[in-house]
This record gives structure tokens, sequence and C-alpha cells, in this order.
């Protein structure tokens, strides 16, 4: 009877762990990986791949607008993204157009700039192979306009450099002059608007990444208004995995995605630990009122 | 007449919108491009209006002390700081020609140090709050909850190691019951079918809202009574 006792208690704790010990655990879990430098690498899923065969289809001169929207809250999730998509634009000789629609987007891409395209890609040229035209405001408004008529709203480039003086701006009349519109988004405006006012009214491939917690709403457009997607953390690792596949080189240069994947993958177990750990507490003790009764 | 006017632009501006989706054809499709441009205009003063907007909360919770006051001092200077940083483009090295973001500048040195770091580690926080939250909410108590905790169960795990080992040993009959692919037909499948149903429900609401605007019945944005 007095064991009984004993192991209703225990049973009772795990069904009613302190918060704060499930957030020392989750630190930890996040921790290690990074000490470890964990990475894990995961194949391309259908609506990730999808994605990167597009980019692949298109040929040379082809022209790519990376919209940047999202912030610094969302960058250890949405900046790989953005990563992934320059390296294989310009593996493949594409030009790359880069706006924003939120106003922190800007800075994400000079951290693109300094970070990927000026070390990686030093022969590539601003105005002629990429071109940073900085942000505007307006979300869907702005779109719309952009898709009657880009220089009403784009007279010059971030540094207030005219878009004339830029070769790769010519023949630039709308936004139906590019041939994929990716989108690195986390919230409003992001990817929906892109599809619904620029996609769909366009006929313009749209294609992009977004936060995982985003990502179940975009479904829906897929595969006919979205190309593909990369969903979270995950999409993105998934989509180094594609381009490591084609592109073997980049399978011994810097790969965030794949790196943070490892304190992601064991929050992941954590959560499901607990998950597990509250079910069947609440199991036994659900059992154990029955019988009583 | 102040409220007979803007309900006359409304209802112009609306149809002719309406109009130019359909026939994207001049005078229409310029009269479209011209609204659009208007909006980004008046997107613009958004801000100035969401920067007064924010001052007027914040320095009235100052003024009367109400709860948390000390936190609305913060918010203030660091908007003034901000804001200076910028206008004046302290610390640009080429002067007032130079970018207000560029390399040596106040607001880069503060948007770097402290928005950046602090951003990041308010969405990080999330993590710790759903690991707390999905060990109490996820409870296989009724056959609906049951059905919402393996679905969750199954996309949580998809990435993890466990995720594969829990099915990698199934038959090729059965391949199908992969937590690989059970999570991606829960994306492709229900998730799709539920979000295209929201979708759908927001879009009609949108439509009549649209309608009921254009139409002049509902005339809340007008203010008043």
């Amino acid at each position: 009877m007095a064991d009984e006792q004993v192991k209703l208690t225990l049973v009772e704790k795990l069904g009613r762990v302190d918060r704060r010990i499930i957030f020392l655990l989750m630190g930890v879990a996040v921790l290690i990986p990074l000490l470890i430098h964990y990475t894990t690498t995961i194949p391309a899923s259908l609506i990730v791949q999808d994605l990167f065969d597009k980019v692949e289809s298109l040929p040379p001169g082809s022209k790519v607008l990376i919209s940047f929207d999202y912030g610094p809250a969302t960058e250890p999730e949405n900046q790989p993204m953005a990563t992934s998509i320059t390296r294989h634009c310009f593996e493949k000789g594409l030009r790359i157009y880069m706006i924003s629609l939120w106003a922190t987007g800007p800075r994400q891409a000079t951290e693109l700039i300094d970070g990927i395209i000026t070390p990686e890609f030093p022969g590539k040229v601003y105005g002629i192979d990429w071109i940073d035209l900085g942000f505007k405001a307006g979300g869907q408004g702005l779109i719309n306009t952009l898709l009657s008529d880009f220089t009403a709203m784009y007279t010059t480039d971030v540094n207030g450099r005219a878009i004339a003086e830029f070769p790769m701006m010519a023949g630039i009349k709308s936004l139906r002059a590019f041939d994929l519109i990716y989108c690195v988004g986390s919230g409003q405006p992001g990817n929906k608007e892109w599809i619904q006012f620029a996609g769909d009214p366009g006929r313009i491939p749209v294609g992009g990444g977004t936060t995982a917690v985003m990502a179940p709403q975009l479904y829906p457009y897929y595969p006919k208004q979205t190309v593909g997607l990369l969903g979270g953390l995950q999409g993105a690792a998934e989509y180094e995995a594609a381009l490591m596949v084609k592109y073997p080189k980049y399978k011994t240069m810097s790969r965030v995605a794949s790196e943070k994947m490892g304190p992601q993958v064991s929050a992941h177990l954590v959560i499901a630990a607990f998950i597990i750990l509250g079910n069947v507490t609440y199991l036994v003790e659900r059992r154990r009122q029955k019988k009583r009764q | 007449m102040k409220r007979t006017i803007p309900l006359l632009i409304t209802f112009a501006v609306g149809l002719i919108l309406i109009i130019a989706m359909f026939i994207p054809h001049d005078p229409f499709f310029d009269m479209d491009r011209n609204f659009s441009i208007f909006y980004d205009v008046i997107a613009v003063f958004a801000f100035i209006l969401g920067g007064g907007n924010l001052l007027r909360v914040h320095l009235n919770k100052v003024y009367l002390k109400r709860r948390d006051w000390k936190y609305s001092i913060v918010t203030v200077t660091g908007f003034f700081l901000m804001l200076l940083a910028g206008l004046l483009k302290i610390g640009v090295t080429e002067g007032w020609s130079g970018n207000f973001q560029g390399t040596g500048s106040l607001f880069k040195y503060l948007y770097d140090c402290t928005f950046q770091p602090l951003s990041s580690t308010m969405f990080s926080l999330l993590a710790f709050f759903v690991a707390s939250a999905s060990y109490r909410a996820f409870r296989a108590k009724t056959i609906e909850a049951s059905i919402l905790l393996v679905a969750a169960f199954v996309i949580l795990v998809r990435p993890t190691p466990l995720g594969y080992y829990l099915t990698f040993w199934l038959p090729d009959p059965l391949k199908f019951l992969t937590i690989s692919n059970l999570s991606t037909w829960i994306l492709a499948v229900p998730n799709m079918v539920g979000q295209r149903a929201i979708m759908i429900g927001i879009a009609l609401g949108i439509v009549s809202t649209s309608l009921r605007l254009i139409l002049g019945i509902e005339r809340g944005y007008l203010g008043g009574e």
C-alpha cells in the first residue's frame, strides 16, 4: 500500500514537471549540438526539390527577383534561404535583383552581400550581375504597382544611384520581366502577397522560403501558384543538400542551415520526449482514478 | 458633406479597381496604376502616423505613471535614439551623402548591437515556451486531441533520427507509413484542406466587407458615431 502511494506520487510528479526544468533541458539540448558542431544533412523533399529544379532550369542571364521580407528576429531561419538561392543563382549565371517590402529587409540583404556575394563571388559585378534596390513601403500595394510599372517606384538603387545607370535594369518595365520571384519571408507582406498580387495576375513563377510557423499556410498554393517552398530551417537545410548534390564544392563550404539543424533536431527530441512523458503520466493517472472510482 | 464626399470617393475608386481587374486596358489600367502609386505614397505617411501614435501612447503612460511606465521611457528613448542616428547620419564616414546604415554609422551600430540580438532573443524564447506548452497541452484527452497529438508528433520527429528509426524497418508495402511520408501527407492533405477552407472563408469575408465599404453600408472607417 505504501509502495503504491510512492509510485502514485512519482507519476504525479512526472505529470507536473516544473517549467523551469523544461526550460533548462531545452537550453542544454540546444547548447550541446552547438558546442560539438553537430551537423545533419536532410535530403530535399519534393516541394524543395521543385524549387531547386525551377532555378536549375533557368537559362544563364535569367532575372531572379529576391525579396527580403523578414527581419533579424527570424534571421536564423531565413538567412540560410537567401544564402542558398544566391549561391545557386550565381552558379547558374543568373542575375539577382534584391528588394524588400520590410524596413528591416535591406540590412539582411547587406548581410548577404558582405557575407556571401563579396567573398564567394568576387567576379560578380554590381549593376551587371546583381543589384540592391532597397526597401519601399506599401506591401501588397507596392507589388501591385510593380506589376504594372516597376520604374514608377524604383527610380534609384539602395545607394541613390539612378537605375538607368545599370545595364541589368534595361528592359525592366514591370514584374513580368522577371523569370522567377523568390520571396524570403516571415509574415505579412511576404510570400502570400507575392503569390496573390504578382504571381497569379502576372503569371510569373513565384517561389521562396518562410519560417516553419508560416509554412503550413502556404501549402495550398503549391504546386500551381508557387513552384516550391522552403519551410523553416529544415527547408533551408534541404535546399543546401540539393545544392551539394548538384555542386559538390559546397560540401566543404559553410552550410549554415545544416549546421543549425543540430540544435533544432535535439530541441524537437526534447519536446517529443516531454509530449510522451506528459501523455504516459496522464494515462496512468486516469487509469488509477478509474480504478478508485 | 463631410461623410458624403469620402463615401463617393470610396465608391468610385472601388468600382474602378474592380473594373480594372476584369478589363485591364486603358483608361482603367492607367487608373489602377495611379491608384496603386497613391496607395504606396499614403503607406509612407503611415510610418509617421505610427511613430506619432507610439509617442502618444507611451508618453501618456509615463505622464500618468501607469503600470510599467518605466519601460515606456526605454521605448521612447530607443525610438528617438534610432531616429536621430538615422536622420543625422551620425558616424557615417561619407557624411551627408553616405548611407545611414553604412559602415561606422551609429544607426548600424545600434541596429547590430541592440535591435538584432534583442529581436533574435525574443523569437528564440518561443522554443522554450513551445516545449512547456506542448508538454501541458498535447494530452490525449479526447479523440480529436489524440489526432492532433499524433499529427504534431509526426511533424515534430520527422527531421530527427528518432523519426527515421521509428519506421525505417517497415516493409515495402507499408513504406507509406514511414514518418517522412506521413509528415508529407499531413502537410499536403489534411493541413492543406483546412488551410484552404480558412482561406476561402477569409476571401468571402473580404469580398463582403469590400462590397459593404464600396456601397457605403459599412461606415466605421469614417469615424464618429
